[in-house]
């Protein structure tokens, strides 16, 4: 494999909480190459935000992890505090979600900026102000030389989040790691927020890591796309092979509740039945299989392995975890979900 | 409420966004000042307080030796020449009076400060690492808040009461001593803050959690430790005349409020100036602190505002 930015293998990730160990992700593998997007799709507990923050080393003291993460060369698992603080910022930047509560409301934003910048290069006072200022106007803050003294409550959601983008890019890191950073926002705004991450990663080199359950703010920017559920990747593979040919029955279900423009009217979004599995303790089988509509019986004894699905051109082959995985890859998107019209009134059309 | 009862600020009109409003271009602090001007009972504090320290110190720098300056005046009530009358041995109850509150400010003054240095620390450390430290730390505050006051300085009164600067000393044993409060306020104010995004935002920076203490969390819970700073000093001149009418704290010939009422109390039928204006006095200084700090909570208090009402 070429020399790949970051490689996490065998990621395990366990709480202990009061009612037992919680397997938050389960043997998670993946690459991100230089220069990259990858979006890392999946619900609300799939383990998409866990996967980040143990790259980032900021998980609960009540985490154990297991597994590898190297940064190029750098082993990150069981690096001391102090030595990731070095990385974090420098060679990782992470954006949060909230763009509301990431920035510290007793600061202005000017100085948050050049606290980032300060933290990791030595620039006088005057260098860091300048820089802070070319960063937010680099990240489409209007008129940024007035704007730098101001505090995050006297910017919109949008504007804070294009402000969150700039704190990352400020030390030009090789990778950021973008947790949900447009959930927290209007749809009108997620745009522009997208077009700055965009020039940040353009400005900065960086690969970028897209955490969302937004599919299309993943297919707007990802080349790669890795779908998460219940702590395990469940397919991997390029955008176009995710979003086209999807191999897993859940991919599915996710592509098929989202509403498509170049549908022909009528048609429902289809649904996912159920809710996630609980993550405590161990259930025998593929974890999808309680809601998945194709499910055997080998579905709830087996769980399926990531295999590959076909041969593509690039470096790594599409992969997804399930055991009819050459099936499903040629059914039409979420054709196997049924019809949710009787949950619903009927829309105008 | 149709009137707003403040207007919109015209300094910031040209600060106006494209797509935002400049309703809110007033910093933080200018809303806080802002709900603490317009506190009525806030500012008859304020005013009687800066009035009582004005008075007694340009006073006492005028006429530094009057308060035990020796007159043929002895016993007299109060008159132009002693507004507020004489004692015994002839020394004028008004330069006494000044004095003492300078002298109780003092000591609640240092006792504010330390109570607010070591209890901010040791607050922010059990608060922000939790665990084991915060348990060490915070049985410790257990252990010193059931130590009484009393009972450490009538143990201690042979020695703290014979120096000459006793109320240094009479202070640090009051600070050593009262600063829990703030660090289980600060604690608790900590346990929130730390699970707030912005602190993990910086930790995902790169900053040491010292840098994150010092810069980021304890500059969020400045409100509080204000407050509680300001209920120090009026508890300190509380305890302090408690101690000095009991003829622990400051001795003679240091004067103080405290140590003014228990002079004064045997005579206060007969002689009621020497013991009914320090007592007021007394009252005054405690009573405007106590005003100031409700004024600040007020201030400090987002839940308070009452702009919009």
């Amino acid at each position: 494999m070429s020399e790949s930015l970051l490689d996490i293998k065998d990621l395990d990730v366990r709480f202990s909480t009061s009612e037992g160990e919680t397997r938050a992700i389960r043997g998670v593998s993946m690459t991100l190459n230089p220069r990259e997007v990858l979006g890392i799709v999946g619900e609300s507990g799939s383990g998409k935000s866990v996967t980040a923050l143990a790259v980032m080393g900021l998980l609960a003291k009540n985490a154990k992890i297991t597994g590898s993460i190297h940064l190029g060369e750098r082993e990150l698992l069981g690096l001391k505090d102090r030595q990731m603080s070095s990385i974090r910022g420098l060679k990782i930047a992470m954006i949060f979600q909230d763009p509301l509560t990431s920035l510290n409301p007793v600061y202005s934003v000017g100085w948050q900026v050049e606290e980032a910048i300060a933290a990791h290069q030595d620039l006088s006072n005057e260098q860091c102000r300048a820089e802070a200022i070319r960063l937010l106007d680099l990240v489409g803050i209007p008129r940024a030389e007035d704007r730098v003294d101001d505090y995050p409550h006297e910017f919109s959601g949008g504007m804070r989040q294009r402000v969150v983008i700039a704190i990352a890019m400020a030390n030009n890191p090789q990778i950021i790691l973008a947790d949900e950073p447009t959930t927290a926002l209007d749809v009108t705004v997620q745009a522009q927020v997208l077009e700055a991450l965009q020039v940040a990663i353009n400005e900065s080199h960086a690969s970028l890591v897209l955490i969302t359950h937004d599919l299309g703010v993943v297919a707007g920017l990802a080349s790669r796309v890795i779908v998460m559920y219940a702590g395990r990747i469940v397919e991997i593979g390029t955008a176009d092979e995710v979003f086209y040919s999807p191999a897993m029955p859940y991919t599915h279900g996710l592509l098929g509740s989202i509403p498509r423009v170049d549908d022909d009217g009528g048609a429902r979004l289809r649904q996912i039945p159920g809710s996630p599995p609980s993550m405590i303790g161990t259930q025998p089988g593929c974890p999808f299989a309680p809601r998945c509509p194709l499910r055997q019986d080998v579905c709830l004894t087996e769980e399926p392995e990531l295999r590959a699905v076909s041969s593509t051109t690039g470096s790594e082959p599409h992969q997804a975890a399930c055991h009819f995985a050459v099936d499903v890859v040629s059914m039409p998107v979420a054709s196997m979900f049924p019809d949710t019209s009787d949950d619903h009134e009927e829309l105008p059309e | 409420m149709t009137n707003l009862p403040f207007e919109v600020p015209t300094t910031s009109a040209n600060k106006g966004d494209t797509d935002g409003m400049d309703f809110e271009a007033r910093g933080q602090w200018a809303m806080v000042l802002h709900r603490f001007l317009h506190n009525g009972q806030a500012m008859t504090g304020l005013l009687a307080f800066t009035l009582m320290l004005l008075v007694s110190g340009v006073y006492t720098a005028l006429h530094p030796n009057q308060f035990s300056h020796l007159s043929t005046d002895f016993n007299q009530g109060p008159s132009a020449a002693h507004l507020f009358g004489t004692n015994g041995i002839g020394i004028d109850m008004l330069a006494q009076i000044l004095k003492g509150i300078l002298q109780d400010l003092q000591v609640a003054v240092l006792v504010a400060v330390m109570s607010v240095v070591i209890g901010t620390l040791v607050g922010a450390f059990a608060g922000y690492y939790g665990g084991k430290i915060d348990n060490l730390l915070m049985r410790f505050v257990d252990l010193v808040l059931v130590i009484p006051v009393l009972v450490v300085l009538i143990m201690l009164a042979h020695i703290v009461a014979q120096q000459a600067d006793n109320w240094f000393y009479l202070a640090i044993i009051i600070g050593a001593l009262s600063w829990t409060y703030i660090a289980r306020l600060v604690r608790a104010e900590f346990l929130s803050l730390r699970e707030r995004d912005f602190v993990e935002a910086s930790r995902a920076l790169g900053a040491s959690d010292w840098r994150i203490i010092s810069r980021h969390m304890i500059p969020n819970a400045i409100g509080p430790i204000i407050v509680n700073a300001t209920i120090t000093v009026a508890g300190a001149i509380v305890l302090e005349a408690t101690l000095s009418y009991l003829g622990l704290g400051i001795q003679p010939p240091a004067v103080s409020l405290g140590l003014l009422i228990e002079q004064g109390q045997s005579a206060a039928t007969t002689e009621y100036w020497l013991f009914v204006y320090p007592a007021a006095f007394l009252l005054a200084l405690i009573i405007s602190v106590f005003f100031i700090g409700d004024g600040l909570r007020a201030a400090l208090d987002p839940r308070k505002n009452r702009v919009r009402s």
